[in-house]
């Protein structure tokens, strides 16, 4: 949890020949150790056809639903405090990629992967299945068919092992 | 009159139950913080009429109450299913630790109303018994992990006649039995549909209202159950079950049960069941089916 106020910690003290932030990361982002970009990260394979990612309203609706989520999951008043000191710029477009590359809506994924960026914060059952509720209630503000959120879900049920403790 | 009493003492047993249930989670409050926020709706399944959670006739791989791996639950309920000619009632807690272990009790009453007149046994005569059920969560998950790994779970019901002297008049060979079961649950979010099966070795007569064994067969055989549900929504699942049961007593033919649900998750802390429920044929009375309707806190 202190890892990315350490990295700010960290660019504050640096010189300033610190590497440049790679190409792919939106202004405002705090920069990440390095790591192998790679779609497999993502932790799932993307859907065929484009059935899902008409479900979600397209790259449109996948940006909605994950602003909305992100928010949520910030303001939570049991889970927020995780988030607190995460990035929340660099989290949205990650999560936006992520969620667009597994719903085949014609994107690739190129944050870290599942168990390096929720390593040691401490994630209970508890607050996955809470984070669950806050997914749910973004796509169901979206107007996602139910049927269409769990079909999701189901991506991302298996990267419970890479993001709950134990 | 008898039903009146038979209502009010189940209200009763429902009362000591809830209590029972408020005054545990009333209890360690550092452990609520950090059961909080607890399962999904509905993961914890409904009540059986045997006490543990699962659909309302069958065991499931879930853990009763909201309690996650980090803590404790606990859920009661209060069963009433209106049968063509009997009606039968029931009341249980359970209680649910780190997603792992669960301790159940349930008591039964069966009213046979008119029946019990018509076999000397005496209009409104109640079969009564208790179920003390112990389950273990294996290994898997209901929602979580691998695609096809189920939740596993074994169990053990001790069940207890309180009509000793009547059930070895109908030919049981025991007033008190062992259940032994294996459940394998799994919600299939690809499909929105969660599936059960369930192998129970019993030697039951009609869950155990009429004792345990008989003049047939006085052995434990296996018996399998199995649940499929759609989950329309967060709060709503509907579904059916079917169970398979031995037929001990020769006096008495025993068919096998099945029902059709909808349970609704009213909020974290209320579910509702509202079944339809096929008995068969129970004590020489054919066609005893009817609605049953389940209230079920959980914490």
């Amino acid at each position: 949890m202190f890892q990315s106020s350490m990295i700010a910690l960290a660019l504050l003290l640096a010189p300033q020949d610190q590497a440049a932030p790679p190409a792919h990361a939106m202004p405002g982002e705090e920069a990440v150790d390095p790591y192998t970009v790679d779609p497999a990260n993502a932790g799932a394979t993307p859907f065929a056809g484009d059935g899902m990612a008409r479900a979600f309203g397209g790259q449109d609706g996948i940006r909605r639903i994950v602003d909305r989520f992100v928010a949520l999951n910030f303001a939570d008043d049991r889970i927020g405090e995780i988030f607190m000191n995460h990035d929340q710029v660099r989290l949205k477009r990650t999560i936006f990629e992520q969620f667009c590359y597994i719903l085949n809506a014609g994107c690739t994924y190129t944050g870290r992967h599942m168990r390096s960026s929720h390593k040691d914060m401490g994630i209970q059952q508890g607050d996955m299945n809470r984070l669950v509720e806050n997914l749910q209630a973004a796509m169901a503000a979206e107007r996602v068919p139910f049927a269409a959120q769990n079909r999701f879900l189901s991506k991302l049920a298996p990267m419970r092992r890479d993001v709950v403790e134990r | 009159m008898a039903a009146m009493d038979s209502f009010v003492s189940t209200a009763r047993l429902s009362r000591t139950g809830i209590l029972a249930a408020l005054s545990l989670t009333a209890l360690p409050a550092h452990a609520q913080q950090i059961a909080e926020p607890g399962k999904l709706l509905l993961t914890n399944g409904v009540s059986t009429i045997e006490g543990a959670s699962g659909g309302g006739l069958t065991p499931w791989a879930v853990i009763a109450g909201n309690g996650t791996r980090d803590g404790i639950g606990a859920q009661a309920n209060v069963t009433v299913a209106e049968l063509a000619d009997y009606d039968f009632r029931s009341a249980g807690i359970a209680i649910g630790a780190w997603d792992r272990v669960e301790v159940s009790y349930a008591r039964q009453i069966f009213d046979t109303n008119w029946v019990g007149g018509a076999l000397g046994l005496g209009e409104d005569y109640k079969f009564d018994q208790d179920i003390w059920g112990l389950k273990v969560k294996l290994a898997g998950d209901v929602v979580y992990g691998p695609e096809w790994m189920p939740a596993i779970a074994a169990g053990v019901q001790y069940k207890k006649s309180l009509d000793a002297p009547i059930v070895r008049a109908v030919g049981a060979a025991h007033d008190e039995g062992v259940d032994y079961y294996v459940s394998a649950t799994k919600l299939f979010l690809n499909w929105s549909l969660l599936g059960n099966v369930t192998l129970r070795a019993t030697k039951a007569n009609q869950t155990g209202l009429l004792g345990y064994g008989g003049d047939l067969r006085d052995s434990h055989s296996v018996q399998a159950e199995g649940s499929l549900a759609y989950q329309f929504s967060r709060k709503l699942v509907v579904g059916a079950e079917y169970r398979t049961k031995p037929d001990n007593l020769g006096i008495a033919r025993e068919d096998d049960w099945w029902d059709a649900f909808a349970a609704y998750a009213l909020n974290r802390h209320v579910t509702a069941t509202v079944a339809y429920t096929d008995l068969g044929s129970i004590a020489t009375i054919e066609g005893q089916r009817g609605v049953l309707f389940q209230l079920q806190g959980s914490f």
